[in-house]
């Protein structure tokens, strides 16, 4: 029991800091990186559900954040429908997609949702550049009408960051939930050994369809998010290469590890940012220290700093006696 | 009329589809040998065609001393890799060591970019530019290259799986690795020798495909995209599948471009893929996997 | 004939397995009444496992027809079948090792949970509740085959013999109908086999039905009602321990099997 309370201790912390970091960052450039943190870090979060809990990989990710944020831009600025019901609609619409994209292929091991979440991306990126009529074409969508809580018009980094944040923090703690509940264990025994899941009576397919499901729609909430925050979107956000990055911040967080997650996804959004100033260095340096981090905490930097930190303890109370 | 160009997609699916064949080999002999699906197999192909550039535009050397040079410092980039990150993960976990293969592949499109720059970049063909014309379909001689060589590939690796002690002992270790191991199989040589061996075939495929196309530093990733597809196609892991997996990739792309649309041509080809899995999952050639307790 | 009485709990009727053109069971017919202990053995590769494979729907047989209380199961998945209240063990402890020993127990009781993923999410008072309910359940499950201490810890911290009792306290915490056993002595000493044994008198004398896949003779003659002995996928004989240990075609077949392997 002391592990739940510990967990609740640390998401009070979590949320103290959140609310405390304004007071610390001023400056729309890194509100702006936090908020696309927060972004991202929804993106992972569901992405961690499947990976970490289903042990099922999906490089398609890019696609159903990108189907949240077109279907949202699409149609609160073209048909001006209410931004928040839309938003709603398009999650459950997503997770839907992912739903039927699932059934066939998790019935399977190996890497055929890889595949398949892949050609999924790739086609739905070539739709987003083809269909200029909807999408606006290479050069994008834009004039996407901001967020209204009630009648107060969301404007600004600040604004955003509040509710990008509190959606961030609300979707973790279910999450965090889920994984502690009689569905998350079953999820984590798929992972570990899905046949004696099943023999225990776990409907192991559907298990894994649904979770893909779900984390497909904190995609579509992610991306809804992201259009209405930034009123702009253009094809090249949601292609494959952002797929994997949001598999690199899963990996590098720490695989299973719902905190570490968060982690990865702030690590790696600040870190293109940091490297900035490399200028042209930037990805390289960031595809080395990409391998340094796998090669050398291959389960997750947030589990491998606990490890350290903990053998570095231990030494010193050795010292010490 | 549309249908009197259908011998010239064919022949142009042929040939992309041999290339995507080549890729998708180097995929299935890397997953057999390890598990791992490489994700750095396009940056070989790009790599195989800058180093190529360089030693017959820069040095001046002629194609017959370039080529094989170029197909062996791609192979010592592949021999680096592994002895490198792979091998001293601190995992054996499937999913981070693939995850480093990404790592090493922006690594290695990175390095391309400052060494060759972000132009595109050619070569001159072979033999010569002037097209056979056969029926209603034009031959550059560059493509006969391209099947021939990508047929002298096969049939070197079928030799080489199926007659040469190495060669069957890489079979086995794909079969069973710790049952290999038992019977004094160096399980870590094979993989480094995957490793060197799809480098090695990755970059005759950027080599001899460039002529026809142009190179990029970025140019990998789609390949390696076309290359994983195929090789999922026919089915992931199997030597005949890739190859036959390529060649039907090729030929949809080639023909949905015709009478679809070019500019939907990668997503057709995609959807048939997706069609494909949907209906056969394990691929054309591959078995499906039995699970045990 | 086999005499279908009312007590009938499972039938196999003329089953076969073939794996790759390979036949690894051969018409094979054998049926367990309620209450009852039934030992499978059989030399190694005989086929036992795979008998207890195809009953939990690992596998479908390749023909005929395996029933559960007259109604077939044959071609249903092992969660429909664990569903019907078929639990089992497995031949090498399956236990989550990155599980507490607790949840691992909890698992065995999926089936007869309610809570899904929306209630798992918001975690409100009834799913509270019921995981309470589960939890203590569990304890009681675990206490009873005397690991009840180790609830809390880690389950790849205990030691072999605990890991098996864990095994079976996740398959019995649902109180099936059937429980399958394969080979719970397997790799414990004189002393924990004898442990073993008196978990499972427990279990019979709780009127638990159990077919018992057992290497260890001195086990399976004090505690089955009926054996089945099978070689080379078919049944070679049934008996009750005493008529077992006397038929001249099991002792050729189990010295055979020493003697080739």
């Amino acid at each position: 029991m002391t592990k739940t309370r510990k967990k609740w201790i640390f998401f009070l912390g979590l949320a103290v800091v959140v609310a405390l970091l304004p007071l610390v960052v001023k400056g729309g450039y890194y509100l702006l990186v936090l908020n696309i943190i927060a972004i991202n870090g929804l993106v992972v979060l569901g992405l961690n559900l499947l990976i970490g809990f289903a042990g099922q990989i999906s490089l398609g990710h890019a696609a159903f954040f990108g189907m949240g944020a077109y279907f949202s831009a699409i149609f609160t600025a073209m048909y001006n429908t209410p931004p928040w019901a839309t938003l709603l609609v398009v999650m459950v619409f997503t997770a839907l997609v992912a739903f039927l994209l699932g059934i066939p292929t998790l019935r399977l091991e190996g890497h055929y949702l890889v595949m398949a979440t892949l050609g999924f991306n790739i086609i739905l990126y070539i739709l987003m550049v083809q269909m200029e009529y909807w999408t606006g074409g290479p050069s994008g969508f834009a004039g996407i009408p901001p967020l209204h809580l009630g009648s107060f018009p969301l404007q600004g980094d600040i604004h955003y960051y509040w509710l990008l944040w509190s959606i961030l923090l609300a979707v973790f703690f279910l999450s965090l939930n889920l994984v502690d509940s009689r569905v998350g264990r079953a999820l984590r025994a798929i992972h570990e050994n899905e046949l004696v899941a099943n023999a225990l009576g776990v409907n192991t397919e559907l298990y894994k369809v649904i979770i893909f499901a779900i984390s497909a729609a904190y995609a579509s909430l992610a991306g809804s998010l992201y259009a209405h925050y930034l009123s702009f979107i253009s094809p090249k956000t949601f292609d494959i290469f952002y797929s994997i990055e949001i598999v690199t911040m899963v990996v590098v967080g720490g695989i299973g590890n719902l905190w570490g997650g968060l982690l990865g996804a702030a690590v790696l959004t600040a870190l293109p940012e940091v490297l900035h100033a490399m200028r042209d260095y930037a990805l390289l340096l960031y595809g080395v220290i990409l391998m340094g981090v796998l090669v050398f905490f291959p389960e997750g930097l947030l589990p491998g700093l606990v490890k350290l930190w903990s053998e570095w303890r231990a030494k010193k109370a050795l010292v010490s006696e | 009329m549309i249908w009197s160009q259908l011998p010239q997609f064919f022949v142009s699916g042929l040939t992309s589809g041999s290339i995507y064949a080549l890729i998708a080999l180097g995929f299935g002999i890397i997953h057999n040998a390890t598990g791992i699906v490489n994700f750095a197999q396009g940056e070989f192909v790009m790599l195989g065609a800058m180093t190529m550039i360089s030693l017959t535009q820069v040095v001046g050397l002629p194609l017959l001393v370039a080529f094989p040079l170029a197909v062996l410092a791609v192979m010592a980039v592949g021999w680096l890799m592994e002895i490198g990150p792979i091998r001293r993960a601190r995992s054996n976990n499937i999913l981070i060591l693939v995850m480093i293969t990404v790592g090493a592949s922006i690594t290695m499109r990175e390095t391309a970019m400052h060494i060759w720059g972000k132009t595109p970049r050619t070569l001159p063909p072979f033999s010569g530019e002037e097209p056979l014309v056969l029926g209603n379909a034009a031959i550059l001689p560059q493509t006969l290259w391209i099947l021939g060589i990508t047929l002298l590939v096969v049939i070197l690796l079928g030799f080489f799986f199926n007659r040469t002690m190495v060669g069957k002992a890489m079979r086995a270790v794909a079969e069973n690795r710790r049952g290999a191991a038992l019977i004094g199989i160096g399980v870590y040589r094979m993989t480094l020798l995957s490793f060197v061996l799809s480098g090695g075939i990755g970059a005759v495929a950027g080599i001899i495909v460039t002529p026809i196309t142009t190179m990029s530093y970025s140019a990998g990733v789609m390949l390696a995209l076309k290359g994983f597809a195929a090789a999922i196609l026919g089915g992931y892991g199997s030597m005949k599948g890739a190859v036959l997996g390529g060649l039907l990739l090729g030929a949809m792309e080639s023909f949905g471009a015709g009478f679809v649309s070019s500019a939907y041509k990668d997503a057709f080809a995609f959807l048939i893929l997706l069609l494909v899995l949907f209906i056969r999952p394990a691929g054309l050639f591959g078995k499906e996997e039995i699970k045990r307790v | 004939m086999e005499m279908k009485t009312n007590g009938t709990l499972l039938q196999l009727q003329e089953v076969n397995k073939q794996f790759d053109g390979l036949l690894a069971i051969a018409d094979v017919s054998l049926h367990l009444a309620s209450g009852e202990i039934v030992s499978l053995i059989g030399p190694n590769g005989a086929g036992k496992t795979t008998i207890l494979n195809l009953i939990s729907g690992v596998y479908p047989p390749t023909s005929g027809e395996i029933l559960l209380y007259g109604e077939s199961i044959s071609g249903l998945k092992p969660y429909q079948i664990a569903k019907k209240r078929v639990a089992r063990t497995f031949q090498s402890v399956q236990i989550f090792q990155d599980m507490t020993v607790m949840e691992n127990v909890l698992l065995g009781l999926h089936h007869r949970l309610q809570s899904g993923f929306v209630k798992g999410m918001v975690h409100l008072p009834a799913e509270r509740k019921e995981e309470k309910r589960a939890t203590g359940q569990a304890l009681e499950t675990l206490e009873q085959l005397g690991i009840g201490h180790l609830a809390y810890r880690k389950a790849d911290s205990i030691s072999l013999k605990e890991q098996r009792c864990l095994e079976i306290a996740r398959s019995i915490v649902s109180s099936p109908c059937l429980l399958l056993l394969d080979e719970p002595a397997a790799g414990l000493n004189i002393r924990e086999t004898e442990e073993m044994a008196e978990i499972i008198q427990r279990l019979r004398q709780q009127g638990l039905s159990i077919l018992l896949v057992e290497h260890d003779m001195n086990l399976v003659m004090s505690i089955a009602h009926r054996v089945i002995v099978l070689h080379h996928g078919l049944k070679i004989a049934e008996g009750s321990p005493e008529e077992i240990q006397r038929n001249p075609e099991v002792i050729k077949a189990y010295l055979g099997g020493t003697l080739s392997a």
